[in-house]
């Protein structure tokens, strides 16, 4: 008797998983295709998918274009993220630097990035340049706005007891200001990893000709779905690594957390 | 015998370490402290008693060299330390780089795991501050004053956040410390009855000025009955022989104080 309640309370907790309806979701969807109730021009079956895919990969043929487009990120972020850092240091320490940059950075705010692609083609061409540049501009903001708010939200009272022990100012920059707005840094570095492969999608639309963008461009014009599904398999995969980078680095770099100190 | 009530009464002995004349702290048009005098002995254990908004967490910055003073003739020694209500410790770093904080040279660990050892927490040496208890982070807060070797410790109400009975094992920590490391010690606190029982020199600051001045001579632990007598009249001089209502608001809400007879004033 036991042992039965057991099995069923098993098998009970494995079909509420949150893997079913996935799994349910593809069968239907494999079925559909090949029952032709989805045709292969229209999205192509899950089974065909992973032909692809693995297809894609032996003959380099996806590795070689998501190195193309992981490095215009990795550019683009680092550049970014090092504008956004530095403006947000000065913003947040001095309040010459607030006066002269937050104002500015709040105006920006307000122009959605991608908006400014026919201006930056423009301005640096279709080349490498403007999917860099749009990348960067994009990624500066959300690391911006949060170490700025991060910095300027230190708990004075903390800042206070550093200068009480007769530290000086660069000592209570290091040991009290940086460290309370890495929690928010961490946060921006977030969204700007996100943003930035958001833009990324949109940049490699301009004329590209290798690359994540124009696997899906080259796919669009030869009506292959199967290889455009790969690709967002692959956006969503970077898009989840890049979370999964940041996590990482939040439970080495703030392991002082209640929620993670022990001990 | 108990008291003398003589308010510029320096204390006679050595050069003291704190020496403010006349000193007038305003912010726009309230002045917080207004003309007042204060010497404080080295080894001298002061406490600081007075209403909410009395101006001794004004006094008690200025002493710990927090705020800008003006010009005026404020001296204070180069080496203080401050333990706050709050432990203030800094929550991304371990217990022993709290302890370490702006420490330089050699054997820095060292140090900080003897002040650490000293407070009954040798054990914590490596834990996260927001692990700790309150009582044990103000025991940290107190190390990591005391591995300065202050020559004043400045203290803002440091166990009011404090159980009773954690509070009362923190007084005896504090006088060990007190008796063993010999700073000069300001205490603010809105406990009638920790000054008695603690300090050497209780002074009453109200509207800014010192208002009462009382010196102890009785020894700490044998002060059951001047207590009683000496803790009316520090009563009295908070403002709270009036009505009853202001028996409750004269004194900082939450203070320990035991109900007292009511109109039984100095
Ligand atoms: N930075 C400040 N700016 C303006 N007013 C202040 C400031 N700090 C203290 N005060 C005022 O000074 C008075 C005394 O405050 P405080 O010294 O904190 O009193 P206490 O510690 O005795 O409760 C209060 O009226 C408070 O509002
Ligand atoms: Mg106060």
């Amino acid at each position: 008797m036991p042992q039965s309640t057991q099995l069923h309370r098993r098998l009970a907790s494995l079909f509420s998983g949150h893997w079913v309806s996935p799994v349910v979701f593809l069968i239907l969807w494999e079925a559909g295709s090949r029952l032709g109730l989805i045709p292969k021009s229209t999205l192509a079956a899950p089974s065909a998918v992973i032909g692809t895919l693995v297809e894609m990969l032996t003959t380099g043929e996806l590795p070689d274009n998501l190195w193309v487009s992981f490095l215009r990120v990795a550019a683009g972020l680092v550049i970014g993220l090092s504008i956004g850092i530095a403006l947000a240091l000065a913003a947040g320490l001095s309040r010459q630097g607030e006066a002269a940059i937050d104002p500015i950075m709040q105006i920006k705010r307000t122009i959605p990035t991608l908006a400014l692609t026919p201006l930056f083609i423009v301005w640096f061409g279709i080349g490498e340049t403007p999917k860099v540049a749009l990348i960067a501009f994009a990624s500066i903001f959300p690391v911006y706005l949060n170490l700025y708010s991060g910095i300027r939200g230190v708990d004075v009272r903390l800042i206070e007891g550093a200068r009480s022990f007769g530290l000086s100012k660069a000592e209570v920059i290091w040991h009290v200001i940086l460290p309370g707005a890495l929690p928010s840094l961490l946060v921006g570095l977030r969204y700007s990893l996100s943003v930035s492969i958001l833009v990324l999608v949109v940049a490699e639309q301009i004329n590209a000709s290798a690359g994540l963008g124009y696997l899906v461009n080259n796919a669009r014009d030869f009506m292959r779905t199967d290889i455009i599904v790969v690709c967002l398999l692959v956006y969503a995969a970077l898009g989840l690594g890049a979370d999964g980078l940041v996590r990482l680095i939040e439970r080495r770099a703030l392991a002082w957390r209640p929620s993670l100190a022990e001990g | 015998m108990l008291a003398e009530t003589n308010f510029t009464a320096a204390f006679p002995v050595a050069e003291p370490v704190v020496r403010l004349r006349d000193f007038t702290r305003s912010f726009g048009a309230n002045t917080v402290i207004d003309g007042l005098n204060l010497s404080i002995a080295p080894g001298e254990f002061v406490a600081l008693l007075g209403r909410s908004g009395g101006g001794k967490t004004t006094l008690l910055r200025t002493l710990a060299g927090l705020d800008s003073v003006g010009g005026q003739d404020v001296r204070i020694p180069t080496s203080r330390a401050v333990v706050f209500q709050d432990s203030r410790l800094l929550p991304w770093k371990k217990v022993w780089r709290n302890v370490a904080l702006g420490l330089k040279g050699p054997g820095v660990r060292e140090r900080a795991e003897a002040a650490l050892n000293e407070v009954g927490l040798g054990h914590r040496i490596d834990a996260w501050p927001l692990t700790l208890s309150g009582g044990e982070a103000q025991r940290v807060a107190l190390a990591r004053a005391l591995v300065r070797e202050p020559k004043l410790l400045l203290l803002d109400e440091p166990f009011a956040a404090l159980d009773a009975l954690t509070r009362i094992k923190m007084h005896a920590l504090v006088l060990e410390l007190w008796r063993v490391h010999r700073p000069a010690i300001l205490m603010v606190t809105h406990d009638v009855d920790e000054a008695v029982a603690l300090a050497d020199r209780i002074l009453v600051l109200d509207a800014g000025r010192i208002v009462a001045e009382e010196h102890i001579t009785v020894q700490r632990g044998e002060r059951g009955d001047v207590g009683r007598v000496l803790r009316q009249r520090l009563l009295g001089h908070l403002g709270c022989e009036v009505t009853s209502e202001h028996v409750v608001s004269a004194v900082d809400v939450g203070a320990s104080i035991v109900p007292f007879p009511q109109g039984a004033s100095a």
